[in-house]
């Protein structure tokens, strides 16, 4: 078992065509992702890396059954994809793009709800089951069939979790990249709900960073219902406050959403909460 | 992006939210011919940087003749105000408003921001204005109404309502405060804000309510879009270094310490920051050469970071995603070979093509220390710029 995605999920692109979509989608390829076809508009009926295009999200749908999207269009487009996506009835959509204008995100997830569509990102790496599935732009080669699933905020500090508990030999069940942005699909606990009920997932990498309050929410839900070993690292803790590190999310704003509080918060729902980033997989191997 | 109080100012009078008599100027001598234009008995002239705290170190002040006017201008433009939020070194006074007074009955405080926790847009609003709303918020919570608009609905008119008896208005009142917040709305929507703060919003002695200050900040992935807000930009209300990098698509934040940075991806970024910090040492930057890097990005990341004299080692921390490390690599070598590098520089690579990286970098005859962990070489870099 892994959550979310496996070895049979149907995988179409949006944004297929372009340089960022072809160059992902010949990685998923290779990586073995049962990407089924692509969609680009005006050019439905052509083939591209040896697949199908289609002119809507619902041509692919009705044409390969597929039910996950990966979205690769520019930032101004890529609200409209997430929404043509959901109509389609795909079940999971993840939004690759960075710099999607937060009102617009805004709207997205208001019209979301009532749908049967579950949004991974914006501005993240995507997801990842090794071995059986990858949607995004992770590297595949550093990822481990294994034993841990991992959540994390930032694209690289995923990557960094991945090569520690790949190097630990521990492996890896599942791996969400949620995103930088401030308004975005899943969040923290949607994922530590599903890794605590995965069988395969024996522990929990959590990366979390500065501003908002989701790692504080993601506390509160693993004192009450997360059993299996956490393992956290906050980024962030030399930040200045009120500026904006990269990530449109990443902002002390008014004393809120410092790393120490996320720190507290975590330590005192019993995670094991490291202070070098260094120390993911040697403090997730402790526990095995 | 921030804007300056009058330019946000003249965004509030297109949107219908009435604000004081003013004009925004240069130079001292327009100063007073301004006031004498605007007629009246007393004026304020305030200082123009993109912060607050202004006015208790002297960036507003009132004036009760022309002469007073042109005198306190010449004082304030040419100089740097530096306030609670600036920072040490300050910010430059380049332009002045000057603004008519107005009786004042009371002060309240209303904005509309960004709620992440509930993805809505919401209005704050309070009858203590004119205060640091953080502090009116942790002393007198009661004191402050919030109001969530569902963006498919918009704002409503019993929202409106709701809030105006909060703030204890009265009859006419209730329409005027109406226009003022559905234009904030509007206004939010259309140029993509992500914050719009009236403190004060005044209520004269004649029952009129006015912005007596205004500010306004843009979603920065939404500039593009909006011209007309690109071109209120003012860089020397930045940093220059931060300026340079947004050219070249980098994100760059001057901090204090010795070490500089480059790393792609925020959150290790973040995370080498406080690594290096773990370590002993002190940042001097953040820099995210972001997802999809080239040549010459690395390159101008290198230029920016080596161009800050406190710099005494640099850390190249890339892991490879969609940026692939021998496109670091050669921006690496490309970057020596265009800047003098005089300080030594540790990298580490890890992820897609890293071996064609790590053997560009290798025999190179520079100072350049490869290395495939993390822990080390964040070390390494610490005793390096310890040394030197």
């Amino acid at each position: 078992m892994s959550i979310l995605i496996d070895k049979d999920t149907k995988v179409i692109c949006q944004g297929f065509t372009g340089k960022q979509g072809t160059f992902h989608s010949q990685q998923a390829l290779e990586y073995g992702t049962k990407l089924v076809g692509g969609v680009t508009p005006d050019r439905g009926g052509e083939m591209h890396l040896g697949l199908p295009i289609f002119n809507t999200v619902q041509d692919a749908v009705n044409a390969t059954q597929a039910t996950a999207s990966v979205i690769y269009v520019p930032p101004f487009y890529a609200a409209d994809a997430i929404l043509e996506a959901a109509d389609a009835g795909i079940k999971l959509i993840v939004c690759i793009t960075e710099g999607i204008p937060i009102l617009q995100m805004l709207r997205v997830k208001a019209a979301m709800v009532g749908t049967e569509a579950l949004l991974i990102g914006p501005n993240c790496p995507g997801i990842i089951t090794p071995g059986e599935c990858k949607i995004g732009i992770m590297p595949g080669k550093i990822h481990l069939p294994g034993s841990i699933g991992i959540v994390s905020r930032s694209g690289t500090l995923t990557y960094e979790s991945v090569h520690q508990t790949t190097r630990q030999g521990l492996g890896q069940s599942t791996c969400v990249g949620i995103g930088g942005d401030p308004i975005h699909g899943m969040n923290f606990v949607d994922v530590l709900s599903r890794f605590q009920t995965d069988e395969k997932t024996k522990g929990i990498v959590m990366v979390g960073e500065i501003g908002g309050s989701e790692e504080e929410d993601a506390a509160e839900f693993i004192s009450k219902h997360v059993s299996k070993p956490v393992v956290a690292y906050i980024a962030g803790q030399t930040a200045p406050p009120g500026k904006r590190m990269g990530h449109a999310g990443a902002i002390v704003t008014g004393g809120k959403g410092t790393a120490e509080g996320k720190v507290s918060a975590l330590k005192a729902a019993g995670v094991e909460v490291v202070n070098s980033p260094t120390d993911i997989g040697a403090a997730m191997k402790a526990f095995f | 992006m921030n804007i300056h109080e009058y330019q946000a100012k003249l965004l509030f009078q297109q949107y219908g939210i009435p604000v004081p008599d003013g004009k925004y100027t240069t130079t001292a001598q327009n100063a007073g011919q301004i006031a004498k234009e605007l007629g009246g008995e007393g004026w304020v002239v305030k200082a123009q940087v993109h912060a607050g705290g202004r006015g208790k170190v002297g960036g507003v002040k009132l004036a009760k003749n022309v002469a007073d006017i042109v005198t306190i201008s010449q004082e304030m433009l040419g100089k740097r105000l530096v306030t609670i939020q600036t920072g040490s070194a300050g910010l430059p006074v380049n332009s002045l408003l000057v603004e008519k007074i107005y009786p004042i009955k009371r002060e309240l405080y209303l904005s509309l921001l960004l709620d992440r926790a509930s993805e809505r847009i919401i209005f704050i609003a309070s009858s203590a204005g004119g205060m640091d709303i953080e502090s009116v918020a942790h002393e007198t919570p009661g004191q402050i109404i919030t109001v969530a608009i569902h963006p498919a609905a918009g704002l409503q008119g019993y929202q409106c309502r709701k809030i105006a008896y909060a703030l204890g208005l009265k009859g006419v009142q209730h329409k005027l405060l109406q226009n003022i917040l559905q234009g904030m709305y509007d206004l939010m929507l259309a140029k993509d804000a992500s914050q719009i703060e009236i403190n004060p919003l005044i209520e004269t002695q004649s029952g009129e309510l006015m912005a007596l200050d205004a500010k306004i900040n843009f979603d920065d992935n939404a500039v593009p879009a909006h011209p007309d807000i690109l071109a209120m930009k003012d860089p020397s209300q930045e940093d220059d270094k931060e300026n340079e990098a947004q050219q070249f698509g980098l994100n760059y934040i001057t901090l204090e310490g010795t070490i500089g940075c480059m790393v792609n991806g925020a959150g290790l970024a973040m995370a080498t920051m406080d690594l290096v910090k773990l370590k002993g040492g002190l940042p001097a930057n953040f820099l995210d050469v972001g997802g999809g890097t080239n040549v010459e990005k690395v390159c101008e990341a290198f230029k920016l970071i080596l161009s800050d004299s406190n710099v005494k080692a640099v850390l190249v921390n890339i892991f490879g995603g969609i940026v692939k490390c021998d496109v670091i690599a050669e921006g690496i070598l490309e970057a020596v070979k265009q800047v003098h590098v005089s300080v030594p520089v540790v990298v580490r690579l890890e992820g897609t093509n890293v071996e064609q990286g790590r053997a560009l970098l290798s025999n190179t005859g520079l100072n350049l220390y490869a290395s495939d962990d993390l822990a080390h070489a964040a070390e390494q870099v610490v005793a390096l710029a310890e040394a030197a």
